[in-house]
């Protein structure tokens, strides 16, 4: 069940976390120790259905009318960067490249 | 250390009391304000509760109270009272860091449902508190912006991740506080800084525009120093709101008048039998067992029981946890809010987004994101995820057991006292087990408050004493706190 250290890099790949070769050795050494101690929750009979929530909720609609939401203005204002009124990004294309 | 007691009067008042004296015209919001500002000032470069300070708007929101009083419009509860807002809820004007380089900077653009109801009551928001990083942690040690220390012994950690809120209660630099509770976060702090902090029933508070950590275990609640400040601030602060989904819409638990009534009389308290051993502390042990015989003297009637799944709560607590802000935090990409790394044209937006997330999350959070990866991927999902929710059911078929018996549960709310800054923070797990007796009641979804029990014979630290009640419950929280009240005093005295 440990984690190698070729697996903790992966996870910071699937999490989109760059983590430093420092930080993947280190994040296994954690990770592994606390794997040990909560690995004890998969002794559990696996015929006791799972609870993904404490309340029995149902999905709540509301009639489809247009609302005042928040101005574009104020959300921009809080953005890391803005180009003509919209949330600027750096490139999509040639990822892989 | 401790921090010196105040000299100023109007700083050891209960927020009731304050309330009181401003409706009578005694004294002004104003001078209240300016009060715990002044408080503020003086003993900030020792505690370090709080991450802003918003001076200017609340000494004119206490101008407006005043002129409210003046021209005899009605005035609520706490109108006139001052507060400090842990740093995850959203407050326009304010920054909202979590704690985290991430979010340092951001102003959120809209009100918390929870602001914008302790605004409506002219509760005045002195500034934003300290917290672990997005709340995860047990310390205040993982805030990317130091560590709070304990008023009590300044060498101290206040708990977490609601540290700020707390220490700020006991530094008697605001009477009244939120915080938010995942696992412990509002409890733990109130035990070890010998305040009061509860975590009311899930969906009983509104967490809308409050950052979430685990959405299926977050509980907004309130902190106060009094069991009757407490309770109006959680009737300030309950009720149904449309824009959480998981909202209860059914009438506010009658807090208040529970807090004015402690009769124990037949009432059943539930010793939990799992919560004792070579975690507790003797002392912690030494309050508890006091504090029931105060209890008893009041005609409350003690019955052991047990919930043999308790043990394993903290496990699937930490992976249920761990997974859940393993989606929460994705929201942080780089894009709307929050820090950008790496943007300099050389960068795809993937890259930039990894970069932005490596230099903007701390240790702990990059932990638990990693955690959280690996229980949800496939070929670990069912042994860890799968199994934790499998457990989280064994735990709450333990509490209906449990609650067919007696009408509360109640424990130590930390196995310890507060631990030296720096102690434990080299071991990740060991502050971990601060949440033991906690962890129950998210993975459940019911309500529960720590209140205050005098301090441990082997270290003179506060004690917390927990009471745990069936979901919209919350009075009986009340109940018994103020029955605690009555034998230990208030919190003001401990200091």
């Amino acid at each position: 069940m440990a984690l190698s250290v070729a697996e903790v890099s992966q996870l910071g790949e699937l999490a989109k976390i760059a983590l430093t070769p420092a930080e993947i050795e280190q994040f296994a050494v954690e990770l592994n120790a606390v794997l040990e101690r909560v690995v004890e929750v998969s002794n559990v009979n696996p015929d006791i259905p799972a609870t993904y929530h404490p309340l029995a909720t149902s999905n709540v609609f509301r009639p489809d009318e247009v609302e005042i939401s928040t101005a574009s203005k104020l959300v921009l204002a809080a953005a890391p960067a803005v180009e003509e009124d919209r949330f600027r990004v750096s490139r999509i294309l040639g990822e892989e490249a | 250390m401790k921090l010196q007691a105040p000299e100023n009067e109007l700083l050891t008042k209960s927020a009731a009391q304050l309330a009181a004296l401003i409706k009578a015209g005694e004294v002004s919001s104003r001078e209240v304000v300016a009060a715990h500002l002044q408080r503020i000032a003086d003993v900030e470069p020792q505690v370090h509760a709080f991450l802003s300070v918003d001076a200017e708007r609340a000494l004119a929101a206490a101008d407006r109270v005043d002129a409210k009083r003046m021209n005899s419009e009605p005035l609520g509860s706490l109108a006139g009272v001052p507060l400090a807002m842990k740093d995850n809820y959203a407050y326009q004007g304010l920054p909202c860091t979590c704690g985290s380089r991430m979010l340092e900077g951001w102003y959120p653009p809209y009100d918390a449902t929870v602001t914008k109801r302790l605004l409506e009551n002219d509760i005045i928001i002195l500034g934003k508190t300290n917290l672990d990083e997005f709340a995860m942690g047990s310390a205040t040690e993982n805030s990317a912006f130091g560590v709070t220390c304990n008023p009590h012994d300044l060498e101290r950690i206040p708990g977490g991740s609601g540290g700020g809120s707390a220490a700020s209660l006991a530094a008697f630099e605001a009477p009244l506080a939120v915080g938010s509770d995942t696992g412990g976060s509002i409890r733990q702090p109130a035990s070890v800084t010998g305040t009061i902090g509860i975590k009311p029933t899930y969906g009983g508070i509104s967490r809308f525009g409050i950052v979430a950590l685990a959405s299926s275990l977050d509980a907004p609640g309130p902190c106060a120093r009094t069991v009757m400040d407490a309770a109006l601030l959680h009737q300030t602060m309950a009720g149904y709101d449309r824009l959480d989904s998981v909202s209860i819409n059914a009438p506010i638990p009658a807090a208040q008048a529970a807090a004015s009534n402690p009769d124990l009389r037949g009432l059943k308290l539930g010793v939990v039998k799992e919560f004792t051993g070579e975690w507790f502390q003797s002392g912690v042990m030494g309050q508890f067992d006091q504090a029931l015989t105060h209890l008893v003297a009041q005609g409350a009637e003690i019955v052991e029981v047990s919930c043999p799944h308790f043990e394993v709560a903290m496990g699937a607590n930490f992976l249920i946890m761990a997974a859940e802000i393993s989606s929460n935090m994705a929201k942080f990409d780089a894009v709307r809010y929050g820090l950008r790394s790496g943007d300099d044209g050389q960068h795809s937006a993937q890259q930039v987004t990894s970069l932005s997330r490596g230099a903007g999350f701390g240790a702990e959070v990059k932990r638990r994101i990693l955690l959280g990866t690996h229980a949800l991927s496939t070929g670990h999902y069912e042994a860890l995820y799968g199994s934790a929710l499998k457990v989280r059911t064994l735990v709450i078929q333990d509490f209906d057991a449990a609650f067919s018996k007696v009408d509360v549960l109640v424990s130590p709310t930390s196995p310890v006292t507060a631990w030296k800054i720096g102690e434990r923070s080299a071991d990740p797990l060991t502050t971990h087990h601060a949440d033991l007796c906690t962890v129950p009641s998210n993975l459940a979804g019911n309500c529960a408050g720590s209140f205050p029990i005098g301090v441990s014979a082997d270290d003179g630290l506060p004690v917390g004493f927990q009471v745990i009640a069936p979901a919209m419950g919350d009075a009986l929280l009340y109940r018994v706190g103020a029955g605690l009240e009555n034998a230990f005093g208030v919190t003001g005295e401990v200091l």
